[in-house]
């Protein structure tokens, strides 16, 4: 549905978005992670024809984005960064306009307002000036003028920004539903929203894609992920790493607490032997053989935001400590 | 059939705009208040004791020198600055559309506050018998030079994402159209430049055309002239939106 091919975009000299590729299908929900200034909007204006591609191809349902604009803009639904409207309108009016723009008229015009009305929840401000409205309104608004004509792609810049936790809920869930059927792209940099709704994700730092796959595939490149945690009572954690120091299966053993009575430590697994559920069930039969008891035992499943800021923020940690020195 | 759909549709809203601020109301009180101080008290309307509309229209270049910029200071300062251009240039709809939308609108807009001059046409035919096509042509020439000026304010707008920097490059650029024939002006230019450019930037005011159709008569190549100025400046605008977005 949404393919952009060795997109890269320039700023006079300066390079925002380096040679990215990816598609998305019907039925997908693509979060676009990224730190602030990573190219995630720039991207998205790109895809969506705001700006033109320095190089590379942007299609949208086979439509060339800059050569058959009017074909696959017709395709999208926008919502661009901060939720820009024109203030003075009314909410109604709004999208009144950008219905009639969007080539409804009559009838589906005043249906499918209506139903964008309910769907984002703003029967009660319709009739008030968008420049009046508090930002989770506006929000919605805008967000209702990009789903307003049942677009088969959705671009989301930020889709949850200035929501408040209920709203947030909200906008994932309607994300989620219309996700089955439509091919959605969201920027976002809350790592909790890409579990919650996207089926991949991609992230790209500093204009380059470094990631590009499922959100387990993403917690699978934590060190933590796989790794084993529990907890022994009545045994102090030097007992315990003593007993484990020669298993071929584990890499390496950190206490985590080792208070009287009770010690904490997590196994890191080493091979593909030591892989789940074989690591816990390892570390459950070694205590049960020495009559130790284990109270809490799980298995991680690696931390988004651990992975994230090492895909992101290697090189500029690198940098700090250049200038530090 | 679709491209007038749409350029109706953004033609619209911004229309209605104009009307949903307190832009419109101010704009149209002030042209009638300042268009009727100066056709009766500095150009002394009655006394002059000819039943015409001249001493009117001999003040529009002047008028529309400040008011229609501020009409115009908006069209793209206002969209870049409050973001909704990311909006309107995604809606399939071509940059074209868009321009020619908002230049119809804001002329539509101007035509309607010097429509409402009307009260005067009524004043010329109670208290004489006026020439109707000299009335006629002097609202024509003075529709065309609000377009001209209108034109020149939109290519300033794009240029900025503020509405006061749009606002006084427009004066700036719409008081060199009106000066360029007069010679402070000239002089200005025959001091490093060429005869050629000097007859050249001569040749680009809007005055003698103006004039012209003031005195009753519509000559083809004063509405050629208007119309290819406002093409000019439409053309600019879309290189200067294109090039934002190429960068």
């Amino acid at each position: 549905m949404i393919k952009a091919e060795h997109l890269v975009k320039y700023f006079g000299p300066k390079l925002a978005v380096n040679d990215v590729s990816f598609t998305v299908g019907r039925g997908e929900v693509l979060g676009f992670l990224g730190p602030n200034g990573a190219g995630k909007s720039t991207s998205m204006r790109m895809i969506t024809g705001f700006f033109a591609p320095s190089a590379g191809t942007v299609t949208i349902d086979g439509h060339d984005i800059v050569n058959d604009s009017i074909a696959a803009k017709a395709c999208i639904g926008y919502l661009p960064e901060n939720a820009p409207a024109y203030p003075e309108m009314t909410v109604q009016r709004f999208l009144n306009f950008m219905a009639a723009v969007r080539g409804l008229r009559g009838r589906a015009a005043t249906e499918a307002v209506e139903k964008v009305i309910e769907t984002c929840f703003l029967q009660s401000v319709r009739r008030q000036p968008i420049e009046t409205l508090s930002k989770g309104f506006r929000h919605r608004t805008c967000f209702a003028q990009a789903i307003l004509h049942d677009p088969p792609a959705l671009v989301l810049d930020e889709p949850t920004d200035g929501l408040d936790p209920n709203q947030k809920h909200e906008m994932r869930n309607l994300i989620k539903r219309m996700g089955r059927s439509k091919a959605i792209i969201l920027s976002t940099h809350i790592l909790e929203e890409v579990d919650a709704v996207c089926s991949r994700v991609i992230i790209i730092d500093r204009g380059r894609l470094v990631f590009n796959g499922t959100p387990a595939d993403l917690r699978g490149k934590s060190d933590l992920a796989g790794a084993v945690t529990a907890r022994f009572l009545g045994q102090s954690a030097n007992t315990v790493r003593e007993a484990f120091r020669d298993q071929a299966a584990v890499a390496r053993v950190v206490t985590i607490s080792d208070e009287d009575g009770a010690a904490v430590l997590r196994f890191y697994p080493r091979g593909e032997a030591a892989g789940p559920p074989n690591l816990a069930r390892l570390v459950a039969e070694s205590a049960k053989s020495r009559g130790w008891l284990v109270d809490q035992l799980r298995t991680e499943e690696g931390a988004l935001d651990a992975v994230f800021h090492a895909l992101t923020a290697s090189d500029t940690g690198a940098k700090e400590k250049e200038v530090a020195a | 059939m679709s491209t007038c759909r749409s350029i109706y549709a953004v033609a619209k809203r911004e229309l209605v705009s104009y009307f949903d601020s307190p832009v419109a109301y101010v704009f149209i009180i002030i042209f009638l208040a300042l268009n009727g101080f100066f056709t009766f008290m500095v150009s002394d309307f009655f006394a002059r004791g000819q039943a015409d509309l001249r001493p009117m229209f001999f003040w529009h270049p002047w008028l529309y020198l400040i008011l229609v910029p501020a009409v115009g200071m908006r069209l793209w300062a206002e969209e870049r600055r409050s973001g909704s251009m990311e909006l309107l240039l995604t809606l399939p709809i071509t940059a074209w559309q868009a321009i020619v939308a908002k230049f119809l609108a804001a002329w539509l807009f101007l035509a309607l506050a010097l429509a409402l001059t009307f009260p005067m046409v009524i004043t010329v035919c109670v208290l004489g018998d006026p020439d109707g096509g000299a009335i006629v042509s002097g609202y024509v020439g003075s529709l065309l030079l609000a377009g001209v000026y209108l034109a020149v304010s939109m290519a300033m707008s794009s240029l900025t994402r503020s509405q006061v920097v749009s606002f006084v490059c427009s004066v700036v650029v719409c008081l060199l159209l009106v000066l360029a024939g007069w010679p402070p002006v000239t002089g200005m230019f025959e001091k490093w430049a060429g005869r050629w450019l000097v007859d050249g930037v001569a040749a680009f005011s809007v005055m003698p055309h103006f004039e012209d159709m003031q005195r009753g008569v519509i000559d083809s190549r004063d509405v050629i002239y208007c119309a290819s100025v406002i093409v000019f400046f439409l053309f600019f605008t879309a290189v200067v939106i294109r090039n934002r977005r190429r960068v």
